[in-house]
């Protein structure tokens, strides 16, 4: 959208209206030169971003080029860094981790945000069928879930999947042995350890982050929804318009623009995914459990730290990212919303 | 005609049945989080199944504010997850307003290279970050003290404020602007008494999101602070987590504190945050 500024452009100019009041007041009691004005507004955000964003970025593909470790952080004389070109990638390509965090981090992603679009959307189309009170009612709801902090998130899921006294563990032993046999192969779950294997420690992450991330698209998808012209379904319904087609042929496309915005900063948060498996995976120790954020982290920070080998798993990651998000920048960035 | 009837009020319990299990699917994680807080450890470690407290107990809650974890109280970590989130907040809000009034109200040179710059800065995920960011705080002199995270915080928090800021700034009438400075106003006094009290309700909201993200934020407070008397919540958290065994009443009893002030702002602001996260990221 675009905001008109000039005075031609509201009907002055070119424009058979006369011509508006001059913007400039007569008198200006104070003052910059006008054109330094959003500068000035403009510098220290700019100053922050550029110190606490720019450069650390910046910074952060300088040390991926060297050897960063204890006698390089130091606070008091600090040793200069060797430079060894290409050796912390080659490193981090040729370590038998690189495959297991990378297809850890691409799973858990693909899954993760298809399962939260997909229930958020479902969700979002229910509250909107839901009567009034029905669907504050179910709002509050799902509020509570999506403010716990991330923090919290895991450490709550880590104990509803406890091995002796969870309640999933509890649940699971109520259902009855044949079925149980049946769908899982097995009928006694006491002592389960969900936290000992990746996968079923990745299996609770899933859980755990749909249920914390689906709130959001769930209630973005209703605001979207409701912003739908009501005449658009009756003329559905007066066309003997099945549900799944109304939804495939109005709903959907209406809603697209919400849809991709929704699901890139669904990429974005599950992509670098650290809290919840950081606290999940009680830190550093499970290496198979390594995402690329955690992967990252333990190599900078464990002992002995290799600053330069993490931060070159960072510009891995963040490279991923900007590949993956760049269409959606470009797509803002054409349909003129940053005009 | 009955036969309809009917199916329609099948319907209507379908769909009401289905709201409910939504509920509860999102709420019982939350309610069992409150309700483990308030177990005595009978009650806790037990292959039982007990929905309710019974009777309820406050150990848990009294004794992580007089025992606390790691040495100390919870209120110190309270305290300083406190001081770590409004202290960014209040100067993030201020470099956060004048950028966004700059953006929304002036055409300048470099404005859409700007805006551009905001949008793909939000794309670098802030744990990449983490290494670089941390040697930087080393070498200032701001390793294991507080404001080094607030100066993280400010800069993990602006280009989001900013993006959400610079709508609710275009939204304002520019005409009242205009007739403030016809009326002889100098700019300072336009933008206190004209456009501050209207972009307000705007910068609370803002304001409230960047609060929730620093008093929830986990990686750099566990790696920027060492001193235990300066952890934050989120960090303190994880020191229930004993070698052998977890305090999960402990643990429990100080989830719910943490989430407390962030539920009471979420249930504040929700239809101002989504409307904020969805339009300002689609639309200008």
């Amino acid at each position: 959208m675009t905001t008109h500024t000039s005075t031609a452009a509201r009907g002055g100019g070119d424009s058979s209206a006369p011509a508006r009041r001059l913007r400039q007041p007569p008198r200006r009691s104070s003052g910059l030169p006008d054109w330094v004005v959003p500068y000035a507004l403009l510098l220290p955000g700019l100053l922050v971003i550029a110190a606490l964003l720019l450069y650390p970025l910046y910074q952060m593909i300088d040390m991926s080029f060297h050897k960063v470790g204890l006698a390089q952080i130091k606070t008091t004389n600090p040793r200069p860094a060797e430079f060894v070109g290409f050796d912390n990638y080659t490193h981090i390509f040729e370590s038998d981790l690189f495959w297991p965090s990378l297809r850890n981090t691409f799973a858990f992603a693909a899954v993760t945000v298809a399962l939260t679009l997909l229930v958020g959307t479902l969700v979002g189309l229910l509250l909107n069928k839901l009567g009034k009170k029905m669907s504050t009612f179910v709002i509050v709801g799902i509020m509570a879930a999506w403010a716990t902090p991330p923090t919290a998130q895991a450490i709550v899921w880590k104990w509803l999947f406890d091995s002796d006294a969870g309640v999933v563990n509890w649940a699971l032993n109520l259902l009855p042995d044949w079925l149980s046999e049946l769908v899982f192969g097995r009928s006694d779950w006491s002592g389960e350890p969900w936290f000992n294997d990746t996968l079923t420690l990745y299996f609770v992450l899933i859980v755990a982050v749909v249920w914390a991330s689906f709130p959001f698209i769930a209630v973005s998808v209703l605001a979207g929804l409701k912003s739908i012209p009501s005449e658009l379904y009756e003329a559905a319904r007066v066309d003997g318009s099945r549900a799944f087609t109304t939804f495939r042929k109005i709903t959907f496309p209406l809603l697209k623009p919400v849809f991709s915005v929704l699901m890139v900063l669904s990429i974005i948060w599950d992509f670098k995914v650290f809290t919840q498996l950081y606290l999940l995976a009680g830190g550093t120790v499970n290496r198979e459990a390594f995402n690329l954020s955690l992967w990252s982290y333990a190599e900078a920070f464990s002992s002995p730290p290799k600053m330069g080998l993490g931060a070159a798993i960072a510009v891995v990651l963040t490279g991923i990212l900007l590949v993956i998000t760049f269409v959606y920048v470009r797509q803002i960035v054409k349909t003129e919303d940053v005009r | 005609m009955n036969d309809g009837l009917t199916r329609k009020k099948f319907g209507r319990v379908a769909l009401n049945g289905a709201g409910i299990v939504v509920f509860l699917f999102a709420v019982f994680p939350v309610y069992w989080m409150v309700a483990t807080a308030f177990k005595p450890n009978d009650q806790i470690f037990t292959t039982r199944f007990n929905p309710i407290p019974s009777p309820p107990s406050l150990d848990h809650i009294s004794r992580v504010f007089t025992k606390g974890v790691a040495g100390h109280s919870i209120w110190q970590y309270l305290l300083n997850s406190a001081i770590v989130a409004v202290v960014t907040v209040v100067i993030g809000a201020v470099f956060a307003l004048l950028a966004a009034t700059a953006v929304a109200r002036f055409r300048f040179r470099f404005r859409t290279s700007f805006l551009i710059l905001l949008l793909i800065v939000q794309m670098v995920p802030a744990e990449a970050l983490l290494i670089s960011l941390f040697t930087m705080v080393k070498r200032l002199g701001m390793y294991d003290q507080l404001i080094g995270l607030v100066v993280i915080n400010v800069g993990l928090t602006l280009p989001f404020s900013v993006w959400m800021l610079r709508t609710f700034v275009a939204a304002v009438p520019k005409e009242l602007e205009e007739a403030s400075w016809i009326d002889g106003a100098s700019r300072f006094t336009t933008f206190w008494r004209v456009l501050f009290p209207l972009v307000a309700p705007g910068l609370v909201a803002t304001s409230i999101f960047s609060f929730i993200t620093t008093w929830n934020e986990f990686a750099y407070a566990l790696t920027l602070i060492n001193d235990q008397g300066k952890y934050t919540m989120p960090v303190a958290l994880q020191f229930f987590v004993g070698q052998r065994s977890t305090d999960w009443g402990g643990i429990m009893a100080a989830s719910t504190l943490m989430t407390i002030p962030v539920l009471i702002f979420f249930l504040l602001v929700q239809r101002r945050m989504v409307s904020g996260l969805v339009a300002g990221a689609v639309k200008g």
